[in-house]
Order: C-alpha cells, then structure tokens, then sequence
C-alpha cells in the first residue's frame, strides 16, 4: 500500500468496523440517505472552519507523504473532510444499531409502538 | 485559542446547542451514552493510529503534552495524550460526534426520514418485542 494511503486507510477501518451494521443490525441509515445527508452537509463547516484554524496556527500539521496530496482552501488535506463525513456516518450508525438491538428512544419522533417516543 | 482552549469551547457550545438550540437533549439519554462508550473504544484506536504511525503531529505550545517527535510514535499513555493521542483529540471527536447524532435526531423529529427505523437485528424475528431493560 503506498504510504500516501496511511490517512485515507485509516477511514476504511472506521467504514469496515460500522458499515456491516447497516447489513446485520439493519440500522437503515443508508436507507435514510437524504436525512443523513444533510447531517454531513451541516456538521463539515464548523470543523472544516476549527481545522483551518488549527493548521493555521500550527496548532497540528500532516505528514505530506501519508496524505493524499490533494488540498482545501485554508490548506486543509482532503484527508480531512473524508474524516468529518466518515466519522458522523460511523456514529449515526452506532447509534442506530443500539437503538436496533435495545429500542431505547432518542427523541426522534419515533412512535412508542416502534420503540421510540413522541418527545 | 490554544487547541486545548478550543476543544474545551467545543464540547461546551456542542452540549449547550443539543440541550438548548436544537432541544435534542441527547446528553440526558441512555442510548446516547452506551453508542457513546463504542465510539470511545473506536476513537482510542482510531486517533492512536492517526498519531502513533505519525500521520498527524501536534504542537506542544497548543496542547497540555508536549510536541510530536520528528520520527517515532510519542508517548502511548502519559504527557497529555491517552494512545498516542493528545487527549484534546477525544474532546474534539466528542464534539463531532455529538453534534452529527443531534443533528440526525433533530431532522428525524422535522420528519425527515423518520422512517425505516432500525431494526431489528437479523438474528432476531421481526415483530418480536423488543426488550426495553
């Protein structure tokens, strides 16, 4: 693998370890593609915002030859926009598999009589 | 702002919008918390494989340890970081994580894609009750 990949890799372990979730906990957040899509259109600009922040001010760099090499206004690495997308699809997914097995509610309008309340 | 300052300011303005702006009040929830703990895990593994194969490296003027060294992984536990990770890392993913899971609860309750809900999982039938415990 060529070390240009090392960022990007570690995304697919986060994708391998919760995506199987959507197949065998039948967590449907796939399936609910609009509604996650808007969470990671929302969610990306704060964190975008703080990482050119951060890169900015030095605050943490990269290793060049473990990125990708494409970059962001603000001289953010592709790298990371992948990680502010990938990381919220994994936790929507966490969520919706404990919700799957447990049926504990989150307040998300779901009837109680499909494990979920009206708060 | 030091990173440190800056991850503090997150996860108080991320808490205070789930509790206060968008009203999801998932800090006050069971099913938030337990999905917590597996993403914690996760995050140990995933913040110690971005900083101890050194693909992301701090500045020790930002956080409470000290800077990255140039080659070799920094401390495993001890000096402000917690798996190679400075531990302002955990606070940061905190707050993303909180505020993805607020934000998809809060469009579930606009009623935007409400439904499939989850489950159940395939080993178990569906229809069967769902143990509440």
């Amino acid at each position: 693998m060529p070390a240009s990949l090392s960022y990007v890799g570690v995304l697919v372990f986060v994708l391998v370890g919760s995506l199987w979730l959507e197949i065998f906990l039948r967590t449907r957040v796939l399936a609910r593609w609009r509604r996650l899509l808007l969470v990671m259109v929302l969610v990306v600009w704060p964190f975008l915002l703080w990482d050119a922040y951060a890169i900015s001010q030095g605050h943490w760099w990269f290793d060049t030859s473990r990125i990708l090499g494409i970059y962001l206004p603000g001289e953010i690495p592709l790298d990371e926009l992948l990680f502010f997308l990938v990381i919220p699809l994994a936790s929507i997914l966490t969520l919706e598999a404990v919700r799957s097995v447990k049926g504990w509610p989150v307040g998300d309008g779901v009837a109680a009589s499909e494990g979920g309340d009206q708060r | 702002m030091s990173y440190t300052q800056l991850a503090v300011t997150g996860v108080v303005i991320v808490v205070l919008f789930d509790l206060f702006v968008f009203r999801t009040r998932l800090v006050t929830r069971k099913a938030f918390w337990v999905s917590y703990a597996i993403i914690f895990f996760f995050q140990l593994i995933t913040n110690g494989m971005f900083t101890g194969f050194g693909i992301v490296k701090y500045d020790g003027d930002a956080i409470v340890g000290s800077t990255s060294p140039v080659t070799g992984a920094p401390p495993f536990i001890g000096d402000g970081r917690i798996a190679f990770a400075p531990f302002e890392d955990l606070m940061f993913g905190f707050s993303l994580v909180l505020l993805s899971l607020s934000l998809w609860v809060l469009f579930g309750r606009w009623g935007i894609n409400r439904t499939p809900t989850a489950g159940p999982p395939i080993w178990r039938k569906k229809g069967a009750k769902i143990n509440q415990a």
